[in-house]
């Protein structure tokens, strides 16, 4: 048992037209995989197949257990955070809030206060701004929500959606760092899209590439780099 | 100016009526931006529910609390059985649904009790305070008011639940993936409107006697003072059902006689709707495109 997450045959789509066409992967326990590709390839439709979101043929395996057929919150319980494109904060709520919605499944009142600290030692700027409305948030400081929201789940898997989308080079240097952190001292594996190829090579270890909905190359991270096609349409030297 | 004095009081006494039928409006409006039209129909039905065991011997406060736990299953059941089919469908045909639930409420409350009116207890003494200006009756559906919007402003404020129903009502997609079940938490809001529905039937059943009909000129009403104060939001409501019950009470009194009355409240929807259509409290939601 080295995955956490396998999937095989994930074909899903919108309405009559299918969108991904039987794709295999997996991410290690503990690891990081990233998906990459262009805009409108497929990455966001995988997550949402994986999480739940959609309707999705195939297999999807958790830790072993077939989570294909399960509803979203299902899927959530059993320890998946989705952090969904456009982050999903729940803006007229405060920062607090959000949090505690994080944390809504859980039954242990000490370890979600424990973690309450946890994810404002990591973002000292929500700890500042926890009585805040969410939506008057930064683009930036609602990424870190995002994240801390998933972190409340205490996830054994998170999926990210484009951590970097639309944010400053300097926060987005932040967000990977407090990623990479998370995933190497507590183990939280992550599946990762993005369309920055070069930092998302960079914290993981598996990387495959989605050309309009097929994965046409898979494998560690550092072979990727090397490949020329990949250096050539993604990192652009 | 007594009699003056006394139609303002009497006037937020019913409007602390139509105030809880808009709260019970806001509760479903909230999480499916609907308006349900069969809200009076159900606090009529829950009303019956609570005449049938005071018929049955039942102290007055048992057959309350009875009723509302009864209509807050009840309200949860129509929404599994009758709305989640209905959930991924055009708004026309939602309301159809609406419209209805009203008609076979109304009709199966005719054939079960018939449509001879009957009359209604009130828990509190029958006589006046405060010098005569408002009955004990009003004054308890007044406290009772207040007890209620602060019962649904702790739930909603300080508890798992009511923080996952507001959630679930703004986010749905993000709620779930928390791990928050959407679908009972509309269930739910569905089961909460009914209890406070019933709460507002069984306080004006004392007023307006216990027939089939009783709510038809309350929800409208109930819908004006929603509207006025905010359809989104619960304190608004109260505000709007206050108001409303004033104004309907004043206009009633000095300018159009009783005749008249709901033509006010009709009035006053479409005014709102013309010139602040978000209400006195209601928040304005903008959209960038």
């Amino acid at each position: 048992m080295t995955a956490i997450l396998e999937v095989s045959g994930l074909t899903a789509g919108y309405g009559a037209s299918p969108v991904l066409h039987g794709l295999d992967f997996d991410v290690p326990v503990g690891g990081v995989a990233t998906i990459l590709g262009a805009n409108g390839a497929g990455k966001t439709t995988t997550l949402r197949a994986v999480s739940g979101l959609i309707r999705a043929a195939g297999e999807v395996r958790f830790a072993g257990e077939r989570i294909d057929r399960l509803a979203a919150e299902d899927v959530a319980r059993r320890g998946i955070a989705h952090v969904p494109d456009g982050r999903g904060t729940f803006v007229q709520l405060s920062v607090e809030e959000n949090l505690r919605l994080g944390a809504y499944v859980r039954r242990d009142p000490a370890g979600v206060a424990r973690d309450f600290e946890r994810v404002f030692d990591l973002f000292p700027v929500l700890k500042e701004r926890r009585r805040q409305q969410a939506g008057t948030l930064s683009g930036g400081e609602q990424q870190m929500l995002a994240i801390s929201r998933a972190l409340m789940l205490r996830p054994r898997l998170m999926l990210m959606d484009e951590p970097s989308f639309g944010l400053a080079p300097l926060v987005v240097r932040e967000i990977f760092r407090i990623m990479r952190m998370v995933n190497r001292e507590e183990g939280v594996a992550i599946l990762l899209v993005e369309q920055n190829a070069s930092l998302a090579l960079d914290l993981a270890s598996r990387a495959f590439l989605l050309e309009t909905g097929r994965l046409v190359v898979g494998g560690s991270a550092a072979d990727l780099k090397a490949d020329d096609a990949v250096r050539r349409s993604y990192l652009g030297y | 100016m007594e009699a003056f004095l006394h139609q303002v009081l009497s006037g937020l006494a019913t409007g602390s009526i139509y105030a809880i039928v808009a709260l019970a409006l806001v509760m479903i409006y909230q999480a499916t931006h609907l308006v349900n039209f069969a809200q009076g129909e159900m606090a009529m039905f829950s009303t019956y529910l609570a005449w049938t065991m005071l018929d049955a011997g039942f102290p007055y406060w048992l057959a309350f609390a009875g009723t509302v736990a009864l209509s807050f299953v009840l309200g949860v059941a129509i929404e599994r059985i009758v709305i989640r089919p209905v959930e991924k469908a055009p708004v026309l045909a939602v309301v159809i649904v609406f419209i209805g639930l009203l008609v076979i409420l109304n009709s199966v409350a005719g054939w079960i009790y018939t449509y001879t009116i009957k009359s209604f207890p009130s828990p509190f003494p029958d006589r006046t305070i405060l010098g005569g200006y408002v009955s004990a009756h009003e004054l308890g559906v007044m406290a009772v008011t207040m007890g209620v919007l602060a019962l649904l402003f702790l739930f909603f404020r300080f508890t798992p639940l009511g923080l996952a129903m507001r959630a679930a009502a703004q986010n749905p997609v993000s709620s779930r993936l928390v791990g928050i079940r959407v679908g009972w938490m509309l269930a739910l809001g569905w089961g909460l409107a009914a209890a406070i529905g019933a709460v507002a039937g069984m306080l004006v059943a004392p007023i307006v006697f216990l027939d089939p009909n009783m709510m038809a000129g309350i929800l409208l009403y109930g819908f004006a003072a929603a509207l006025l104060g905010g359809i989104d939001n619960p304190a608004g409501a109260v505000v709007g059902g206050l108001a409303v019950g004033v104004l309907e009470n004043l206009s009633g009194a000095y300018l159009v006689g009783t005749e008249l009355k709901l033509t006010v409240a009709l009035v006053l929807i479409v005014g709102v709707l013309l010139v602040r259509p978000s209400g006195l409290f209601g928040r304005v939601v903008v959209s960038r495109v």
